[in-house]
């Protein structure tokens, strides 16, 4: 609760703060000051239980341990996109302020799907999610790349939630109410109208984590967009994109699992097939991130086939592992001019510390042991074990983690065994370069502790 | 302080690892070339120390388990049985002797290559010691990528494609190897991954083959059997001279060592069922390589094969499930490593100074070279397993109990001894003898060090031909837990 009120204020803030505050510096500042107080106080109501402000919802929003938990790594993954990629944001636009304002309702959006009890709730969460989003991926005006992105982010995004309305629509006809406690205990027997309202929403939850085969918009969106935006598309919305897939499907459809998880596991290995090899194929790191991340939502996929405590916990170990180091990513990514592969030759000797950063983020996406990315593709594949049956989803996993290494490790050999052509040493600040080592760090301390997150559930 | 020095299985760990990474920031080649000696000596020092302190009752010595992962039911369990004191043995070994031949401007950026080689001391000394099955697989990856990375940086010129190919098999082996652990692991309800946890769980024969296959494809890419070897003669080719020592004589031991340690006493059922069925596909499979090597020019293309097929022959010794052909499979573990250890760096000592491999290229080095070319036929003979090297114990109890299994087996098998004899001694002939090539002017004899390295590889070759006891009293304990789901 906290998080949505401060958000809301620091958005109409930060729209403002561009009339008085002239240097990209104190712009910064300020989006950083207004992550960091968001972070404190959800700290605070997740360790009290209290919010500071008591606003009667109807119990259309409700937050648990859990959501706050999800709320908290969403925070601290913004923060550290604000750190690596804020001066990517000042050159994105005209007016930086106003892509942080848009930053900021997102993140308002984002906290009314973290405690959303009622599909009225989530419809508005993903909506307020989605239409800024719409606005920064077309934030870069005079490139028609960037419009094209925008244009067809909208319209498919538009179409998708459309089909959830109308999902919804059904759900309540069917058992009148837009309350996930009250759809649960309707659910005992699957009619038509369920399976059409779940049906449709299924579809539009898949478009938006950009599972197969709802996929399509993914790579030209990601591609059109401005780097700085994509990253923040692929990592934070994804994640809070599957948190609400969990909590619907958890919450509200809960008693129907074993009907609905065939569809599930069918979309996660198409999800994995598809992303996985059409990333091989890929010449440039930001399209083959792109389909890396279709990929990596193939793998979290099966958090929501397998819907138990392990999916849970680990889901959020996903977040956080999948965050940090696609972040770290794009935010190099995006203050280099040219995105082929190649670009990345000679790394290790250029940018020493860029590149041990990069490898470990790497090597966490491929889920090498004692990175984060490790232990996250481990409670996947523990959760869909532990749910029984369907070893042949648990395999089809793993070979794809292996097909995956193939396209991260491409990126590597760049780095380390080719020689570069030009010079890149000065191509990153000083900062900018122990700041990347900090977040590599951190996904190594994951990697190692992974209790500091699933302790906090 | 002093509770830390009685834990001799984590002081194994810490030294390579505190050493791997210390040499990271050692900008001095020389330097750190000292370094890493110091701490691959100082590794083999505690194992000697810990060997007095071995057997039952000093088992809390030697058995420690620290809390990490408490919450999902995973410790930091290690153990220094005979098995684990023999393989630790071999690399502390192999890397001393390794750091000690290769000279310190060998490899621009030094201290990279000593940090990466003992990081992949540390990944292999952990692989053998581990007890719970979380560690075990962190540790069988640990050892992978340095060995990925020393390879691709330091290699030969299609190093990136050949070390890559070797790493994707690997994975694929591994990814499929964690599967079954996580399945194995559901089962115990998620408590525990202990290998007596898991020894424990009874699984049905169905359960049992799967887990068996996911587990034997990842032990049988790393080994290589045939047909999952093809990854190797190019790696090994393509490696620095260093790593492919490494990879020959202690990473391709994971392995067996895998199959020993977690498929034996994990799948009793499955082994039964499958193991005339392997042993045929691995009998072909030695006679194969054995073949093969004789038609190789290359001499380390040469050495790669001759490795299939001794590997090879080990693995079946373990799937002979006779007690005999087992002993022999871990001491011939052991004596495989030594054996050719001497063979890659007399490969080494002729790359580095004629700058050709090509066995019809060479020929008459002994002229000039008159010591090296009598350790490498010293390490030839023992590569052939010969009576009084170390090698004929190991094979002929391999033998011994293969003949016991089946008669047919121990004649087909047989055959890749005589091989080994034809494309030992041709290369031998080829290389060192016969009519003096243009390279023999480019060749000195061995001096100094390389002498003692020598020296010490051929009276461990010798040694252990001769008097092999000390390394059977030191199975007996790991024998126990490996066989006596089969003898009842």
């Amino acid at each position: 609760m906290n998080a949505i009120i401060i958000s809301a204020v620091w958005g109409v803030l930060m729209m403002y703060a561009g009339f008085f505050l002239q240097s990209k510096r104190s712009i910064h500042l300020l989006a950083i000051a207004g992550i960091c107080l968001m972070i404190g106080a959800t700290a605070y109501e997740f360790l009290s239980g209290i919010p500071f402000v008591t606003i009667d919802t109807k119990g259309m929003l409700e937050y648990t341990g859990y959501g706050l938990a999800f709320l908290l790594i969403i925070l601290v993954s913004t923060l550290v996109y604000f750190i690596l990629s804020g001066n990517d944001i000042h050159s994105a636009g005209k007016s930086a302020s106003d892509l942080y304002a848009l930053v900021f309702f997102i993140l308002t959006g984002i906290a009314v799907v973290a405690g959303y009890r009622s599909l009225l709730m989530l419809f508005l969460g993903i909506e307020i999610v989605s239409i800024p989003l719409y606005v920064l991926a077309g934030s870069d005006k005079s490139n028609l790349k960037s419009n094209e992105a925008a244009l067809k982010y909208f319209l498919m995004g538009s179409f998708s939630t459309g089909l959830m309305l109308m999902g919804i629509a059904l759900i309540y006809g069917d058992t009148g109410s837009f309350y996930l406690d009250a759809i649960r205990a309707g659910f005992g027997v699957l009619t038509p109208m369920k399976a059409a309202g779940m049906l449709l929403i299924l579809a539009s939850m898949s478009f938006k984590v950009s599972a197969a085969p709802f996929h399509f918009w993914t790579p030209d969106v990601y591609d059109g967009s401005p780097t700085v935006f994509t990253s923040f598309m692929a990592t934070i919305v994804k994640s809070v994109a599957f948190f609400a897939f969990l909590t619907l499907f958890d919450h509200a459809f809960g008693k129907l699992h074993e009907q609905w998880k065939v569809l599930v596991a069918i979309i996660a290995v198409a999800t994995l097939l598809i992303g996985n090899i059409t990333a091989v194929f890929q010449q440039s790191v930001k399209r083959m991130l792109a389909y890396s991340s279709i990929a990596q939502a193939g793998f979290m996929m099966l958090s929501i086939y397998a819907i138990n405590t392990f999916a849970k916990q680990g889901l959020l170990l996903y977040f956080a592992g999948y965050s940090f180091a696609t972040l770290g990513i794009f935010a190099v990514l995006s203050k280099m001019k040219d995105h082929s592969i190649d670009s990345f030759n000679g790394f290790a000797k250029s940018n020493p510390i860029i590149a041990l950063s990069l490898l470990i983020s790497l090597l966490s996406l491929a889920g090498i042991p004692l990175t984060a990315g490790f232990f996250a593709k481990y409670y996947m594949l523990l959760a869909v074990i532990r749910e029984g049956g369907m070893l042949w989803l648990v395999i089809t996993a793993v070979l794809c983690a292996a097909v995956s290494v193939y396209y991260y490790f491409r990126v590597i050999q760049a780095m380390y065994f080719k020689e570069s052509v030009q010079d890149n040493s000065s191509l990153f600040s000083p900062y900018f370069k122990w700041m990347m080592f900090l977040n590599a760090v951190l996904i190594i301390v994951l990697g190692i502790h992974p209790d500091l997150i699933l302790s906090l559930i | 302080m002093f509770a830390a020095v009685d834990n001799f299985p984590a002081l194994l760990i810490w030294i390579p690892l505190l050493g791997g990474l210390l040499s990271f920031f050692l900008k001095d080649a020389k330097r750190a070339k000292t370094s890493a000696i110091v701490f691959a000596a100082s590794s083999l020092l505690v194992l000697m120390v810990s060997m007095n302190f071995s057997g039952k009752e000093n088992m809390q010595l030697n058995q420690v388990s620290y809390d990490w992962l408490s919450s999902i039911g995973s410790n930091f369990g290690l153990i220094l049985d005979g098995l684990t004191r023999t393989m630790s043995l071999l690399t502390a070994i192999v890397f001393l002797l390794v750091f000690v031949l290769v000279p310190f401007d060998q490899y621009k950026d030094a201290n990279k290559f000593y940090g990466l080689m003992l990081l992949t001391h540390c990944g292999l000394v952990g692989v053998f010691m581990a007890t719970d099955a979380l560690v075990f697989y962190l540790f069988w990856e640990l050892a992978l990528i340095p060995v990925y990375f020393l390879a691709s940086i330091w290699g030969g010129e299609k190093r990136i494609r050949a070390t890559f190919k070797f790493f994707i098999y690997t994975f694929i082996g591994s990814v499929l190897m964690l599967i079954a652990i996580l399945y194995m692991y559901n089962k115990t309800n998620a408590t525990s991954f202990g290998l007596s946890a898991f020894f424990n769980l009874n699984n049905t024969a169905t359960e049992q083959y799967w887990l068996f296959s996911a587990f034997f494809i990842a032990f049988a890419i790393k080994m290589p059997l045939f047909p999952l070897h093809t990854w190797q003669p190019e790696s090994y080719e393509q490696s620095p001279a260093p790593v492919t020592m490494v990879l020959s004589s202690v990473m391709v031991k994971m392995g067996l060592f895998g199959l020993l340690r977690w498929v034996m006493p994990l799948f009793p059922l499955a082994v039964k069922q499958f193991s005339p069925v392997l042993m045929i596909v691995i009998s072909i499979g030695v006679v194969y390589a054995s073949l093969v090597a004789i038609y190789q020019d290359n001499i380390k293309r040469l050495i790669a094969y001759s490795s299939i097929a001794h590997i090879g022959l080990m693995a079946m010794g373990i799937l002979t499930l006779k007690e005999v052909a087992i002993s022999g499979t871990l001491i011939q573990m052991f004596n495989h490593g030594v054996n050719i250890l001497a063979l890659w760096i007399v490969a080494y000592l002729i790359e580095k100074q004629t700058g050709i491999l090509s066995i019809s290229k060479l020929g008459g080095l002994a002229k000039k070279a008159p010591v090296l070319s009598i350790f490498m036929l010293v390490a030839v003979l023992a590569n052939v397993a010969l009576p009084l090297t170390n090698a004929f114990v190991g094979e002929f109890m391999i033998f011994n109990g293969i003949y016991q299994a089946n008669k047919l087996f121990a004649a087909f098998t047989g055959l890749s001894i005589i091989f080994s004899a034809v494309y030992s001694l041709n290369m031998v002939k080829n290389v060192f003898y016969g009519t003096e090539s243009k390279a023999a002017s480019l060749v000195t004899d061995i001096k100094g060090l390389q002498v003692i390295i020598f020296v010490i590889l051929t009276a461990l070759i010798l040694l252990v031909g001769v008097y092999p006891q000390p390394f059977f009293n030191m199975f007996s304990d790991a024998m126990g837990l490996i066989l006596n789901r089969y003898n009842s």
